[in-house]
């Protein structure tokens, strides 16, 4: 069973610009936002049946409800994030507590090294990606790599809106992917190209990877993605997933939908 | 030149990371050298790679450097080097840097400068007013000159390989007695022929080096190294006591170390004649004294004394006389042949173990370099003793010199 770590979202607002889609003149609506995030989490539960672990929210943090980009969790250890703007620098504490206090063995990468957690690492099995030049930085791989393990392929994000990997790319369950070929430069998606087959790959059109449309968390066959993106949808039925929108509108304020709400625990 | 190396670091090959910061240097136009690829042997191990980045201008480098920094290009620190005074006359400080005969630069007050004359098992020390660095031999430093130490801040480049396709552009100490000559001795002429006509026009003044032992009188070659001396292909000649006395010894006697070279075998007496050939040529001073007063009137020694060859004669143990110009205090001797390297591009070692070998210690790897000999120990030998850039011949030196003086003209 898929364990995923959230954050309600008492403090979440737009009080700072760090994307191109934050704009504190454009605030979040708090009743809906809890209402949307509420919503999240039922369709997780009741619907992809998900098991869901909850972090105390902190006054002053509104982005901790991203939980996303709180670490790299992999077979017992935890990598957490090194946030690149100031704003989020602050929630790395409250995560490092919820971690270690969870048994897992923390291990904190040079501060220099800047890295967004989960957001900008994604992947199959056999392999990950790792998203860079926009949050991370691209020589905290090779530090992942060793402490995982694992083999994690830098591909190189391009388009600042969408700035995490996560954003504009989805691995799912049965090794299909969803992306945003646009927000990649071209070696990344030569890269792409080759470790996915092309009928394992859906391009996300633009109107709907505006949408967030990758931004989906998957849950064996049941993939949660934002309303607004009935192409992505129709692929997702036509290859045997389960899709299942949610309006997360008022995240999306932000630069973040159903997948930046998450942290996959396992 | 400009250059920086740089290392990348992590899955660098697969995710097409090391193919992007090698299109991005070219893009830019600066060029570069894969110094070291270490691929990961399980598929979860990282690579590593050392890239040696060139660019026409610093401002370029620099564009060059941020371009690719956040692709994982990491600048490898770099430190000036280490010097420690000399403490004594004649004795190196404690980890002294060892050179070899590669071009080589050190670092000094955040500059790259080079050591001039690159020569192997030297130390380098350091002049700060002008600044320079050069490569000294351990019985010539000076009590508190400034010896680079340690490793830190010192570059050596390997060895370009020559733009002229020919033998030497393989550069291989190959030595085997199978390979075929002609080709070989076809590119060395070439090479003569080019360094001739670069002087010819002025185009600085190059040398063709040519260190010979005894040998090639016995055996036959003198009269076909003489024509190829008197014709203006050779400028520098090292050889010892016995190369120039049985050569004099065959101008006035006709003879090599008693042995007629015309009727091939000993005259009456014939082994008395080259001490009285080195007794003469002492009697009159010297050997351009031989010469030029017409005693020796032909060969080697009468064809370098015409056409100015610079020649050092190194003494050894065993020497008769010996003649006037041989240096008998070998470290006098190493100088001098030391000082007559520099613009010497083409080197050609002939039969003898000892001026082979002491010449290949003093020459740059730079410089295309052939050994022939009929001993396969002695081109062996050499690339054993590190001048790896030398081109082995193993063949008769009378037939190689014949053969060579044919390829430039020679109708003999």
């Amino acid at each position: 069973m898929s364990r995923l770590l959230m954050c309600p979202p008492d403090y979440f607002g737009i009080e700072y610009e760090i994307n191109p889609w934050m704009r504190v003149s454009n605030q979040s609506d708090g009743d809906r936002a809890r209402t949307q995030w509420q919503a999240l989490t039922r369709v997780l539960e009741d619907e992809a049946g998900a098991k869901l672990e909850f972090m105390e929210p902190v006054p002053g943090l509104p982005d901790l409800v991203f939980t996303a980009n709180a670490s790299v969790l992999h077979e017992g250890k935890a990598v957490p994030s090194r946030f690149r703007h100031p704003e989020r620098q602050r929630e790395e504490r409250h995560f490092i507590d919820w971690f270690t206090k969870k048994g897992y063995e923390v291990i904190k990468l040079d501060a220099e090294l800047y890295f967004e957690g989960a957001g900008d690492v994604l992947g199959f099995p056999e392999f990950w990606f790792g998203g860079y030049r926009q949050r991370t930085d691209i020589r905290a791989y090779d530090k992942l790599s060793t402490i995982f393990s694992k083999i994690i392929l830098p591909v190189e994000l391009v388009d600042q809106r969408f700035y995490h990997l996560d954003t504009c790319l989805c691995p799912l369950s049965g090794g299909e992917l969803l992306y945003f070929p646009p927000a990649f430069d071209s070696y990344a998606q030569t890269v792409i190209a080759a470790h996915v087959e092309q009928s394992k790959r859906f391009a996300v059109p633009s109107p709907e990877a505006e949408r967030f449309a990758c931004n989906a968390v998957c849950v064996d066959r049941h993939v949660v993605l934002p309303t607004g993106c009935p192409e992505t949808m129709a692929w997702l039925n036509q290859h045997g997933y389960i899709p299942h929108p949610v309006d997360l509108d008022e995240f999306l304020k932000a630069g973040g939908s159903a997948k930046c709400l998450t942290l996959a625990l396992d | 030149m400009h250059s920086q190396t740089i290392t990348l670091q992590g899955h660098i090959i697969d995710s097409l990371i090391l193919a992007k910061v090698l299109d991005t240097i070219v893009m830019l136009g600066g060029t570069f050298t894969l110094s070291e690829v270490t691929v990961g042997t399980q598929r979860e191990d990282t690579s590593h790679a050392t890239i040696r980045i060139e660019a026409p201008t610093t401002e370029l480098l620099q564009d060059i450097l941020t371009a690719i920094q956040p692709h994982g290009a990491v600048a490898e620190a770099e430190q000036d080097c280490t010097v420690v005074p000399a403490p004594a006359d004649g004795i190196l400080p404690e980890d002294f840097y060892a050179t070899s005969h590669l071009a080589t630069q050190i670092r000094w007050q955040g500059n790259w400068i080079d050591v001039r004359q690159p020569e192997m098992d030297l130390a380098i020390v350091v002049k700060t007013t002008p600044l320079s660095a050069h490569m000294i031999p351990m019985g010539s430093v000076k009590q508190g000159d400034l010896v680079v130490t340690g490793r830190q801040g010192i570059r050596v480049f390997p060895l370009e390989r020559p733009k002229e396709r020919d033998v030497f552009g393989f550069m291989e100490a190959q030595v085997s007695s199978e390979r075929p000559h002609r080709h070989i001795i076809a590119d060395v002429a070439k090479r003569m022929k080019a360094i001739q006509q670069c002087r010819q026009e002025s185009n600085g003044t190059p040398k063709v080096l040519f260190a010979g032992g005894p040998a090639i009188i016995h055996a036959g070659g003198r009269e076909a190294l003489a024509w190829i001396i008197e014709s203006g292909y050779i400028h520098v000649l090292f050889c010892g006591n016995a190369l120039a006395a049985h050569d004099m010894e065959a101008s006035l006697y006709g003879t090599s170390l008693g042995y007629s070279l015309g009727i091939g075998r000993s005259v009456p007496h014939g082994h008395e004649h080259h001490l009285r050939t080195i007794n003469r040529v002492r009697e009159l001073g010297s050997i351009q004294q031989a010469v030029q007063s017409g005693i020796v009137k032909e060969g080697i020694m009468a064809a370098c004394v015409r056409q100015g060859v610079r020649m050092v004669l190194a003494g050894t143990i065993r020497d008769d006389g010996p003649l006037p110009e041989v240096i008998t205090d070998s470290i006098k001797a190493q100088e001098a042949m030391r000082s007559a390297i520099p613009g010497v591009e083409l080197a050609l070692l002939v039969a003898s173990t000892l001026h082979a070998v002491a010449t290949g210690n003093l020459l740059p790897a730079s410089v295309p370099t052939v050994c022939v000999d009929i001993n396969p120990a002695v081109p062996t030998k050499l690339s054993d003793r590190g001048s790896f850039q030398a081109v082995g011949l193993v063949m008769d030196s009378s037939s190689f010199l014949r053969e060579l003086a044919r390829e430039l003209g020679w109708k003999g």
